[in-house]
């Protein structure tokens, strides 16, 4: 699937696989003619993909194949166990939570689930977590602290699902009880945005000692179309509201919010799976072994401190 | 004299005060519909004396009603927070909104802190004023809760806040959003120190403020029938196309829901917040008031 400012790479992309049919690999002229193609379209990708526009960027961070917390759970983690339920209503398959060894580190491993196909993208809620998912989470963190084990969050949600249910059981206390937990623990934690990070269903799971985020990832406090129609009383403006909003990984690098942007193959993550993964992997590899020389107190000291010095009064 | 006092004074009073609202101003009871005497309805602190409503009520007048002799000590918010980081502009520039507000308001942000005695007891309290931007929470706001839980840290005073606001505010980008993890810090700071934390939910109080301090209270208050909730009404219509139960996320609802542990009339809050502060500090109930403790 192509997205929209893709329409050149497509054409060039649709004509190789065109010569491809043509030829049956013999004839040297189409092979010469594919290489050729293929190199334009790679120089069009790396061009385009660097001077992506914030709603350009929320495109790929939304784009139906990109990497799933699915994929990183199976490609990072071995003998993953995954835990179930809040213990006090039920079980929320928008966030996916267990343990695993990263690296012969066990590890406990939270993160939100979109889905790749339709089953599982209904079974998941399309990522949006009600109270359950976020009690649930809360549970895990308290595991982590109790057998002291670094907590590895990956986010990839549009935001806390809005429902009648997810109201009457608390969604708001929820997740300021999961910040809660994330600010009381006395372990490493990072934090991955992977996709989307959509405002309080996003930081729930993102106060952490270390925040990462991947290249064309977007964190924001409020979706651009939903912004838009707040403050431009329309929809329509979601293309100004996201260059407002800051929401791209390089603009929340220099706003000092977040700490590491993970670098995306050529053409973004969903175009190359295994080299996201393999990136993904060194950052945590990386951060992990900082966090892990800090005592369990300064763990926590230091998390705390970091966020009650996001202000705007220190940031310029 | 008195044509002075009838005619001119008022006169001249409405030229340096032209905000200030006529004595015939009548006000429409958005509960039963019923016209109030602006006065009436001033001296019962905003509620509808037919129909028991409560009507938004102004921070002044809030901490007012709150303290003993509607005295207390005004705690200037922290200057110098760079207001404006993002450079945000919609259809205007934030910069131009927060000037308007103040001027609008003669208040500095969304949030007022006040410090002084109820029923003789010793309590810093943090109003939002929801006619301040909707009562949005970004750095300023933020700043003020971390300065409320340490002003109570170092009186050794009970802390309680007052929430009206429809959330983060969205011209702080992400800069709002972390001030859910910064306020919840300052929920914890007070936890520490074991002195009470008691959230007065006012209407309305939704989004990124629900989701964070004031759902983290040790006793959560709520106004009849203020609205709290995370997500807004047209938001839930929308994503789930359904029409909502009646009294949908009303003080009341929640009530019933567990998220709250008491519907307090606002006539009635200086009486319970004394008693259940001087209960959970193990205090006399209304010993202070005549120690002066």
């Amino acid at each position: 699937m192509f997205l929209e400012f893709e329409k050149q790479i497509a054409e060039l992309e649709g004509k190789i696989e065109e010569l491809r049919h043509l030829s049956d690999g013999g004839d040297l002229n189409i092979a010469a003619e594919i290489t050729r193609l293929q190199k334009k379209a790679n120089q069009q990708l790396k061009v385009t993909y660097k001077k992506l526009s914030p709603w350009q960027k929320v495109q790929v961070a939304r784009h139906p194949n990109r990497p799933h917390f699915k994929d990183v759970r199976k490609s990072l983690f071995s003998g993953f166990i995954p835990l179930s339920g809040d213990r006090y209503f039920g079980e929320d398959k928008a966030v996916v939570a267990g343990i695993g060894k990263f690296k012969g580190q066990s590890v406990v491993i939270i993160g939100t689930e979109k889905g790749d196909s339709t089953e599982e993208r209904i079974e998941s809620n399309f990522g949006m977590a009600r109270p359950e998912g976020y009690r649930k989470a809360q549970r895990l963190m308290d595991i982590a602290n109790q057998f002291n084990l670094p907590v590895l969050t990956f986010i990839d949600t549009a935001g806390a699902y809005p429902g009648i249910g997810a109201e009457e059981r608390g969604q708001a206390e929820a997740i300021a009880r999961t910040i809660e937990t994330s600010l009381s623990i006395r372990v490493p934690s990072i934090a991955v945005i992977l996709g989307e990070g959509g405002s309080g269903g996003a930081v729930a799971l993102a106060t952490a000692n270390q925040v990462l985020m991947l290249e064309h990832a977007i964190y924001s406090v409020i979706s651009p179309e939903g912004c838009a129609s707040i403050l431009w009383r329309s929809s329509n403006h979601a293309v100004e509201a996201a260059n407002a909003l800051k929401l791209t990984a390089q603009d929340l690098h220099a706003l000092r919010i977040i700490d590491n942007i993970i670098e995306e193959p050529l053409g973004a993550a969903h175009r190359d799976h295994s080299i996201t993964m393999d990136n993904l992997e060194k950052a945590i590899e990386t951060s992990l072994a900082n966090l892990c020389r800090q005592s369990r107190d300064q763990l926590l000291d230091n998390r705390r401190k970091k966020f009650l010095d996001m202000h705007a009064g220190k940031l310029i | 004299m008195n044509w002075i006092t009838n005619s001119v004074l008022p006169r001249i009073k409405a030229l340096v005060q032209p905000k200030e609202i006529p004595d015939n101003f009548w006000v429409k009871c958005k509960g039963c519909n019923e016209m109030l005497f602006h006065r009436q309805l001033e001296e019962n602190l905003q509620v509808c004396p037919r129909c028991d409503y409560h009507m938004p009520l102004s921070c002044k007048n809030r901490l007012k009603a709150l303290f003993d002799d509607g005295s207390y000590e005004e705690i200037p918010l922290k200057d110098g927070t760079n207001l404006d980081p993002l450079k945000f502009r919609d259809k205007r520039k934030y910069l131009d909104r927060i000037k308007e507000a103040r001027s609008k308001t003669g208040l500095q942000d969304a949030i007022s802190l006040a410090c002084g005695r109820v029923h003789g007891l010793e309590i810093i309290i943090a109003v939002f004023s929801f006619e301040f931007m909707g009562g949005s929470m970004g750095s300023a706001v933020g700043n003020a809760i971390i300065k409320s839980a340490e002003l109570a840290i170092n009186k050794n005073a009970p802390l309680v806040i007052f929430p009206s606001s429809g959330g983060a505010r969205m011209q702080e980008g992400i800069l709002s959003l972390m001030q859910l993890p910064r306020t919840i810090i300052a929920t914890q700071m007070i936890k520490q120190a074991e002195l009470p934390f008691i959230v007065v939910l006012t209407n309305p109080t939704t989004g990124g403020v629900t989701a964070s301090f004031a759902m983290l209270g040790d006793i959560h208050i709520a106004e009849p029938g203020a609205i709290i909730g995370f997500a807004g009404k047209r938001v839930i219509e929308e994503t789930i196309h359904e029409k909502l139960p009646d009294g949908f996320q009303s003080a009341e609802y929640l009530l019933d829901h567990g998220m709250v542990d008491l519907v307090i009339r606002r006539h009635d809050l200086p009486k319970t917040l004394s008693t259940l502060l001087c209960l959970l500090m193990n205090k006399d109930i209304g010993s202070s008031s005549l120690t002066g403790e």
